[in-house]
């Protein structure tokens, strides 16, 4: 049996009809065609697939696309400006060498826009323990750390 | 040159793409038509199969199509590669089993393949994959590296009689303990080096399409050409230009994704079978027990010193895990891939070397960051500091007695590698210094006062980089004066893209932005392509460019000449622009003549597009090398390790771009890291593995590690014209070493010098509650 979901993805009300076992993961990827968002296990460890709903950092493997309906959807499509400019945590993840591979990195940026909302000024440490759910096998994390520090003392300072 | 040359910090052309979401993963591409295909995987680590049953399956929803290894073999395919040959001392050649696509009568690890399902829908593919009812008949089984090596185990090929492939020697020992026997100190040290899961963060997937007699198949390589070529040639029986491989972004590579995997086979030959495409996505879970895994070797060894603390003799011997079949590179890593490194960056006149490759009923082992050489540098690094014990020498004092000096090089190894450069003592200092090895005391008794145990420790390396000996790299110059780069090398993080454009504007002046990449794509990339692996792409890439980059100056000089109406040799070549006397045209305007056959002299082919096919000696290498010295803090009441800095000074050579290279560094680190402090992969005694997934396994966090201060000790390499070294692989060679020294300082109170790694909590607790007994009693 199919169910019909609606949502705002990135701005743009979207539909569809879904199996009942349908992740979000599997909506935003192979219903909406939006690729950035990647799936890097299946235990809900990694944080590749980490997109924004109602504004909060969700695993998009651990959430059913009916769950989502009717909720506002962020994907890593939709953070910079329409004009391309970069978010300033996209910004800072180019600055610092935030990634290498690229594939954790969709994740990592919207776990980090979530960190600078509820820390502003956030530390080191602080990063560190937030990045908890993600995992990068390529930088060390060094970059992506500096990168969301950097951004959170931007954002929280107005430049943004 | 300005801010985008050579050894600027220059921000990665590739990074806006991959923020934004516009990366082009395997995963991302789909076919109209396709079909998914879902593995049936042995839960059996050893068992003969004694039937399949696949009519059930056949009969479920969606279901397209079922095929065993039986079909496969029936169409001809043959046997996955072991690209290795050794013989022992007495000219005994190594086993070799032969490895199906899919087996057909007996498993030999869990997560071996027995079947594919393809259906319409990947769920479908699944659900059927659960009905193929196979028919298993349990045997004992090999869990363990031990025991794969013991004598009583059971034996996982009858026909060879033994899981040991053979026991290769550098030298009859007895030549060596005549020089030991002169020690006036002999060390001893056992020690694991722990199997490690790469878990590169893109899981493996395969999009196969079979088209007008032309296989295409995306997935997840380093690079494509060899695995193009397998294919072609065992799997397809078509000549290999009727296969294309295309690996556009791919999400780390560390060695282990530019084999040829069976699954690439399955997908490929099921394509053509059922004329749709079929795309194979694998699960974590499934992406544990079949990635390749990495180390898994038993070490002893002996160190024999004379009363100055020199080293006399060293004897190792090596029991490296390669699981149930050889793989490509299997028995290589701990002999001629890395392991014969292993005397490191010490002076060491007597060496012998014993290395037993066992099979067990385990994944396959084969090249992971550094495949060898952190073994090979681990090993040494805690030699040395049980050598520092036994002759009451400072841990730095017994290592500067023993490294070899910058006027002793070119320095020929025992095992006959030339290692050309390197400041092993100018190291040391760097990182030491940076460390503040000299206040250590003061800091270690402030975390006293708080209860806590601090530890520092330094690990010196050196490694052979370059890979493979050949490497092809393309410029085309277009007419409007841009250039294309086509890359034998592959890019997976390492921002080729970005460095490859600083050289270009470097050599032919023409600007940063107006240089793209392609790479990654069998069909456009050089005939002689051979990617990116074991530290290569700065050296023979980056030669490779210089030379390629040198004939379009040639050629163009020639083209300037004409068009300046000068004699060729009056003509000049520097920064974009070609100048005979006053005059002078540019390379843009050059290029755009180039295209027009009444602007060429006799003789000169239209266009402005070269190549060069770079060959180098192969059994010459580069030499990155470095110190890395690391602070630990130890809870003792917990076991709990908190790393609180880390200096890693490298010589990579002449740096190409800092910022990149730092960030291989730290990456490298990050992986020794996480084997020496989190990554611990458990078989149990039945071959099942238990840390099977991300919940299991001790991938390490951003919460583990502190910040790297990453400094350069840059000795520019001698046998390149770039003065390159590697850097992709230095970090995971020299973080183990320094962070198993850091914490046995810190718990030498307790006696304890040497815990096996991974150091969780739970060993280093159990280890201070055993030192503790062992006090009291």
């Amino acid at each position: 049996m199919l169910i019909n979901v609606n949502m705002t993805i990135n701005g743009k009300a979207v539909s569809g009809q879904v199996e009942a076992r349908t992740l979000l993961v599997e909506f935003i990827r192979d219903h909406q065609k939006l690729t950035g968002t990647h799936v890097g296990c299946d235990t809900t460890q990694c944080g590749c697939c980490t997109v924004h709903v109602d504004g909060k950092a969700v695993k998009s493997c651990t959430m059913l696309a009916v769950q989502a309906s009717g909720k506002e959807i962020l994907t890593i499509e939709g953070l910079a400006k329409a004009d391309g400019t970069l978010h300033p945590v996209q910004e800072a993840f180019r600055e610092h060498h935030g990634l290498q591979c690229g594939f954790c990195t969709p994740g990592m940026v919207m776990v980090g826009v979530d960190i600078c909302r509820r820390h502003p000024n956030a530390d080191e440490q602080t990063v560190r323990h937030e990045l908890e759910g993600n995992i990068c096998r390529c930088t060390g994390y060094q970059g992506i750390v500096e990168a969301i520090v950097d951004a959170s003392a931007k954002m929280a300072g107005g430049q943004a | 040159m300005g801010q985008y040359g050579i050894g600027q910090p220059v921000r990665r052309k590739e990074d806006v793409r991959l923020l934004t979401g516009k990366g082009s993963y395997t995963d991302d591409v789909n076919f109209d038509g396709q079909v998914w295909a879902a593995f049936v995987r042995s839960p059996q680590a050893h068992a003969k199969i004694l039937s399949i049953d696949t009519s059930a399956a056949k009969a479920a929803p969606g279901v397209v199509a079922v095929f065993t290894g039986s079909d496969m073999k029936a169409d001809g395919v043959g046997t996955l590669i072991t690209d290795v040959e050794f013989k022992d001392l007495a000219g005994k050649d190594m086993f070799r089993p032969k490895r199906d696509f899919m087996t057909i009568d007996r498993v030999r690890f869990v997560g071996e393949m027995v079947a594919v399902v393809l259906a319409e829908t990947q769920a479908q593919a699944k659900a059927g994959a659960e009905l193929v009812m196979v028919d298993y008949d349990a045997l004992p089984a090999v869990g363990s590296t031990a025991f794969a090596a013991a004598s009583n185990s059971p034996v996982i090929w009858e026909e060879h009689g033994s899981n040991v492939g053979v026991h290769w020697e550098n030298r009859p020992e007895a030549e060596i303990e005549a020089h030991m026997a002169k020690a006036k100190t002999r060390v001893v040290v056992d020690i694991v080096n722990n199997r490690v899961v790469p878990n590169p963060m893109e899981p493996r997937c395969a999009v196969a399409k079979w088209d007008n007699d032309e296989l295409t198949i995306y997935a997840p390589t380093q690079g494509g050409r060899r695995i193009q070529q397998g294919l072609a040639k065992i799997v397809m029986n078509l000549p290999a230009d009727k296969v294309r491989v295309i690996s556009a972004d791919v999400g780390g590579g560390f060695g282990i994704r530019g084999k040829l995997y069976p699954e690439l086979g399955v997908v490929s030959w099921a394509t053509r079978k059922i004329g749709r495409p079929v795309k194979w996505r694998g699960d974590r879970s499934e992406t544990f027990v079949s990635d390749y895994h990495g180390r898994d070797q038993i070490n002893h060894a002996e160190l024999g010193l004379d009363a100055n603390g020199r080293v006399v003799a060293l004897k190792v011997w090596t029991i490296v895990n390669c699981g149930a079949y050889f793989a490509e590179n299997g028995p290589r890593l701990p002999i001629n891939g890395g392991g014969r490194i292993i005397p490191g960056v010490y002076d060491i006149e007597n060496f012998y070397f014993s290395v037993k490759p066992v099979l067990s009923n385990t994944v396959p082992t084969d090249t992971y960051r550094g495949a060898g050489r952190p073994e090979a540098n681990f090993l040494m690094e805690r030699l040395m500091d049980a050598a520092a014990d036994a002759t009451g020498l400072a841990r730095d004092e017994i290592r500067r007695r023993n490294v070899i000096r910058q006027d002793q090089m070119p320095y020929r190894t025992q095992m006959g590698m030339l290692i050309d450069s390197g400041d092993f003592i100018g190291n040391m200092d760097m990182a030491m210094k940076a460390a503040d090895w000299a206040g250590f005391e003061a800091r270690r008794a402030e975390s006293a006062k708080r209860g806590k145990l601090r530890g520092i420790g330094l690990s010196n390396f050196v490694e052979p980089s370059g890979g493979r000996p050949t490497e092809e790299m393309r410029i085309q110059v277009t007419p409007e004066g841009k250039a294309v780069v086509y890359a034998g090398t592959h890019s997976h993080g390492q921002g080729h893209e970005t460095v490859w454009a600083q050289l270009i504007q470097t050599f032919l002046g023409i600007p940063f932005e107006n240089v793209s990449l392609i790479q990654g794509d069998t069909k456009i990339m050089p005939k002689e392509a051979a990617g990116t692996f074991g530290s290569r792409s700065s050296w023979m890439g980056g030669v490779g460019l210089q030379r390629s980059a040198k004939r379009i100056v040639e050629k163009g000089t020639k083209i300037a000449a004409n068009l300046m109406q000068a004699e060729p040799e009056k003509v000049s070549f520097d920064a974009g622009v070609f100048s005979a006397g006053t005059s002078s045209v540019t390379l843009a305007e050059v290029a755009k003549a180039s295209y027009e056959l009444k602007n060429l002299p006799d003789g000169v082919e239209p266009g402005l597009d070269e190549s060069y096919f770079l060959k180098r000696d192969p059994e010459e290498f580069n030499y990155p090398n470095g110190t890395h010295v690391i602070e630990v803090e130890v809870d003792p009441d917990l076991g709990k390790i908190e790393m609180l800095n880390y200096i890693a000074v490298d010589d990579c050579g002449k740096v190409l771009n800092p910022f990149i290279v730092h960030g291989q560094v730290y990456g490298g680190v990050a992986q020794g890291i996480g084997q020496a402090m989190t990554e611990m992969t458990v078989y149990d005694d039945e071959g099942q593995l238990v840390t099977g997934s991300f919940m299991d396994y001790g991938m390490p966090r951003a919460h583990h590690l502190s910040m790297i201060d990453a400094l350069f000790n840059e000795v520019p390499c001698k046998t390149n014209d770039l003065g390159v070294k590697g850097a992709g692989e230095a970090g995971a060679c020299g973080a183990p070493g320094a962070f198993v020294s850091a914490v046995c300082d810190a718990l030498k109170g307790f006696g304890i010098r040497h815990i096996d790694m991974p150091l969780t909590p739970d060993r280093v607790w159990t280890a201070i509650q055993k030192a503790k007994a062992a006090k009291a009693a």
